[in-house]
């Protein structure tokens, strides 16, 4: 469990729902789980572009300064994202990537990677669209940072009417997913033991 | 006129008239009077033919509004004995049109000059008018900005003198009838202060008109206009109209140009039906909404000022 | 009177200060929008716009800001509470209709997300540079309301504020956001409609015959008449007489300015708001307002660490300016600091205020972002050597 202030960065193209990321995570932190989340995003053209994004502080605490400086914790669902907000980000930064869509480079031995093919999980489901969802329930599970409950409730609240149904099993595919796939490492470093 | 004339005493003042009363006395502001406008300036006249309309109409002179810009005609408002708002130099439209759609029980009218409406102002004229905003604009056209001392118009005809064309105006002047028959208006005509029946009769069936009426009065201004261009005094001008004005209803607008001293046509050149912005917008709200949709005009606006 | 629960979305919202804004103006009361697309203050209308069809309010958006000033002016007095959003260059072109609101006395609210100037600027990112423009935009001399807030909770509680204090005082009442307050997404509380206390209009309750629209009692501040409601007014927006008359006279001019600047002078008691912390004993006042003030929060913290102490002002009334207030603050203090996104102009009228009793300290900023914490710290413990 991540203690004190978050910083967070979603990445990837317009239209992928980074924005609504945004919204999920920020209202499942200050309405579902009472603690403080400010939010900012990219405008203008670069809000439509490749590199969409949206920056989050998250603390138990009141947020004085509203900006990102440096992500603790990096999502990313473009190739552009990455090369763009990678740099930024801290030396025991979480980088959670789109494993079909984004291929980092090396990153620091301090860091984290974790990749999760958020789109053929959605696509298992019917709909593409919903990957950001799958990402946001990998990132749920992987971080631990805002409870499985409050992200739920938030999801709810927060995706079109009548896609309810659809985004909560995306949340949760993506949630299983991280799971069963650090399972399958503590597994294998068993075996290798 | 006589204590016992049989003249029709106008609504607005349901008391005999006495001698010194004028008919129109009901409709103005008497403890303004004497008003600014200069002798055989057609502003007045048309104010008379407006109330003239009103009164014939028998409008509830409680709900009609006068909304006016600035210059000459912008001191309408000033006179009229209604609701009435003297704003900002080309804004009297969007002013109105705040105020109609605020108060869709209201009967907004614009009066102004052709400087006010249509140079500073056009933008708002071109844009009610697209959006066929209910309102009536009555527009004083005496070709010269008369209240700043006789300067150039976006009426002014090609080579007509005025302060700030010396030597004779060389810009294109517009032909209102076309331009607001253009961007969209549904009522469209053109009189002068000459023909003071037919414009009372058209104001009549501009105020009558649901969605953006439009009428241009054609006017003397003997102190500019006409000393600038050696034209005469007034009288000299309403003799001018009544030679060379042309009442021709069928005309394209397009084609009632106005070039100096030549002939003026005159006419109703647009009479049509199509939804006001509101009728749009309730439409369009109600049928995407359904029941949900609260009609601008379901809550009386005392309500909503908090006010019982 | 209470909110009328029709227009106000009761509970928690995760939302950035342009739709809490708008939130707080259809709770006010809000039924007349016009307006016209600006970053960064678009969020605000395109919310107006999805709401108010479920109010009973009327959205239109005009052909440009003048356009939409004089609207909102013909609404109000058509009766319903009307307010705009824009932007600095939209602000540029309000400002004649703003005059003229100040001088018919309309009720209204006027929004503006300030970004970054002069002329087109920074249009989505963030500056405080309208603040002067604020207070004396328009031509010649009046008194107006303006506020600032500091966060998308404030924004929605300070917009009914803002409607209240334009009913009360019968003047337009520019709500002065930032690019920063008005993009940022956090959490907003909407209180119950019987909660939130609202100003109702002060219409005249004379008959036709006796009322003239610009008498006055001893507040200077005259009743009103809605168009439609049978009292046949005139109004204008040349000098003008109790009567609504033109009347060009210097008597006249002398009554109506003094008049339209002491309605709100006189009451600046009833109008500043104004949060103090920690201002007893204290070496040096942070003075800010808006995100600025916000930012520096972090700063004066870490000055306290150091053993400075530093006391804080932070302005949401702006106009008119909490003069006594301050002053009182300078005798016993060495110098005020005032951060701001602009280069100045707050900082001058408290350095005004102060009159040499303590230094005042300007920590500038150009646009385009906020101050580093850091820089506010330095001049902080610069002021204090």
């Amino acid at each position: 469990m991540i203690k004190g202030q978050v910083e967070i960065r979603v990445t990837g193209y317009g239209g992928q729902g980074v924005v609504l990321s945004g919204y999920i995570i920020g209202r499942a932190v200050t309405i579902y789980d009472d603690k403080n989340a400010t939010m900012t995003q990219s405008f203008g053209p670069e809000a439509r572009g490749s590199a969409c994004s949206i920056s989050m502080i998250i603390s138990p605490d009141p947020i004085y300064y509203p900006y990102v400086t440096s992500p603790n914790i990096l999502i990313v669902m473009s190739p552009e994202g990455y090369t763009k907000h990678y740099p930024g980000v801290t030396d025991d930064a979480i980088i959670i990537v789109e494993e079909d869509i984004v291929h980092p480079g090396k990153i620091k031995d301090t860091q984290t990677l974790y990749t999760c093919p958020a789109t053929r999980i959605a696509e298992e489901l019917g709909r593409r669209l919903v990957l950001n969802v799958v990402m946001l329930g990998f990132f749920t599970a992987a971080t631990e940072l805002i409870s499985e409950e409050a992200m739920r409730k938030s999801i709810e609240a927060s995706v079109p009417e009548g896609t309810q149904k659809l985004n909560l099993t995306a949340f949760n595919n993506g949630y299983a997913y991280f799971q069963e796939s650090k399972e399958k490492a503590e597994e294998k470093a068993r075996t290798q033991a | 006129m006589s204590s016992k004339s049989t003249t029709k005493t106008p609504q607005a003042e349901r008391v005999t008239t006495t001698e010194d009363i004028h008919p129109m006395t009901g409709f103005l502001r008497m403890d303004r009077m004497p008003h600014i406008w200069c002798p055989t300036c057609g502003i007045g006249t048309t104010v008379k033919c407006f109330a003239a309309a009103l009164d014939k109409e028998n409008y509830d002179l409680d709900k009609v509004a006068v909304v006016s810009g600035i210059g000459c005609t912008g001191r309408v408002a000033g006179y009229m004995k209604l609701d009435s708002f003297h704003t900002t130099h080309g804004r009297a439209i969007p002013f109105a049109t705040g105020l109609h759609l605020a108060n869709p029980e209201l009967k907004v009218v614009v009066f102004s000059g052709d400087g006010d409406l249509i140079a500073i102002g056009g933008n708002h004229f071109i844009h009610a008018a697209r959006r066929n905003i209910d309102i009536t604009v009555i527009c004083i056209n005496n070709f010269i900005y008369g209240m700043t001392g006789g300067q150039c118009a976006p009426t002014t005809p090609l080579t007509a003198n005025t302060s700030t064309t010396p030597y004779g105006n060389y810009e294109h002047p517009f032909n209102l009838p076309h331009l607001a028959t253009s961007c969209g208006a549904v009522y469209v005509a053109r009189w002068s202060a000459l023909h003071i029946r037919r414009l009372t009769k058209s104001l009549q069936e501009a105020l009558r008109k649901k969605g953006f009426s439009f009428v241009e009065v054609i006017t003397p201004c003997s102190t500019l206009y006409a000393r600038r261009n050696k034209l005469g005094t007034g009288l000299d001008l309403m003799n001018y109209y009544h030679d060379m004005c042309e009442i021709d209803h069928d005309v394209h607008p397009e084609d009632v140009d106005i070039n100096f001293q030549e002939n003026i046509t005159l006419g109703k050149f647009v009479d049509i039906e199509k939804p006001t912005f509101l009728d749009c917008l309730e439409d369009g709200y109600k049928e995407k909404l359904g029941d949900k949709y609260l009609s601008v005009r379901s809550s009386h606006t005392r309500e909503l000022v908090g006010h019982d | 009177m209470k909110a009328d629960p029709k227009g106000v979305l009761t509970g928690a919202h995760y939302i950035d200060g342009d739709h809490a804004c708008a939130e707080g103006a259809i709770a006010a009361g809000c039924r007349f929008f016009a307006g016209y697309p600006i970053t960064p203050s678009t969020e605000a209308a395109e919310r107006i716009a999805s709401r108010f069809p479920f109010v009973g309010g009327t959205f239109i958006q005009m052909e440009d800001e003048l356009a939409s000033m004089a609207a909102i002016l013909g609404a109000s007095w058509g009766g319903r509470k009307s307010m705009t959003v824009t932007s600095g260059p939209g602000f540029s072109l309000m400002m004649e209709n703003i005059g003229l609101g100040v001088m018919m006395e309309v009720p209204c609210v006027i929004a503006n997300v300030q970004r970054g100037g002069p002329s087109t600027g920074l249009p989505t990112m963030v500056g405080q540079q309208d603040m002067m423009q604020a207070r004396w935009g328009s031509h010649g001399d009046y008194a107006i309301i303006a506020l600032a807030p500091q966060s998308p909770q404030e924004s929605f509680d300070l917009t009914i504020t803002a409607f209240n204090f334009s009913e009360k005082y019968r003047v337009p009442v520019l709500f002065m956001l930032d690019e920063c307050i008005g993009h940022m997404t956090e959490k907003v509380v909407i209180p119950p409609a019987e909660e939130i206390e609202i100003e109702p209009r002060r219409l005249t309750d004379k008959p036709p015959g006796d009322y003239l629209p610009y008498e006055t009692g001893k507040d200077l501040i005259p009743d009103m008449a809605d168009a439609g409601m049978g009292y046949r007014f005139h109004t204008t927006g040349l000098t003008h007489d109790e009567r609504g008359y033109p009347d060009m006279s210097v008597e006249c001019q002398g009554k109506l300015v003094r008049r339209l600047m002491d309605k709100i002078n006189n009451r600046v008691d009833d109008i500043t708001i104004i949060r103090k912390e920690k201002i007893d004993g204290a070496e040096v006042i942070l003075l800010s307002y808006g995100i600025s003030a916000r930012v520096s929060t972090l700063s004066i913290e870490k000055a306290r660490k150091k053993g400075v102490k530093v006391g804080r002002v932070r302005l949401i009334t702006i106009w008119p300016f909490p003069e006594k207030e301050i002053a009182k603050l300078a005798d016993k203090i060495k110098a005020f600091i005032v951060p701001e996104i602009n280069m100045g102009q707050i900082s001058r009228e408290v350095e005004r205020v102060v009159a040499g009793k303590c230094d005042v300290i300007s920590v500038p900023h150009a646009g385009g972002g906020v101050h580093d914490p850091e820089v506010i710290l330095e001049a902080i413990m610069e002021a204090v050597k």
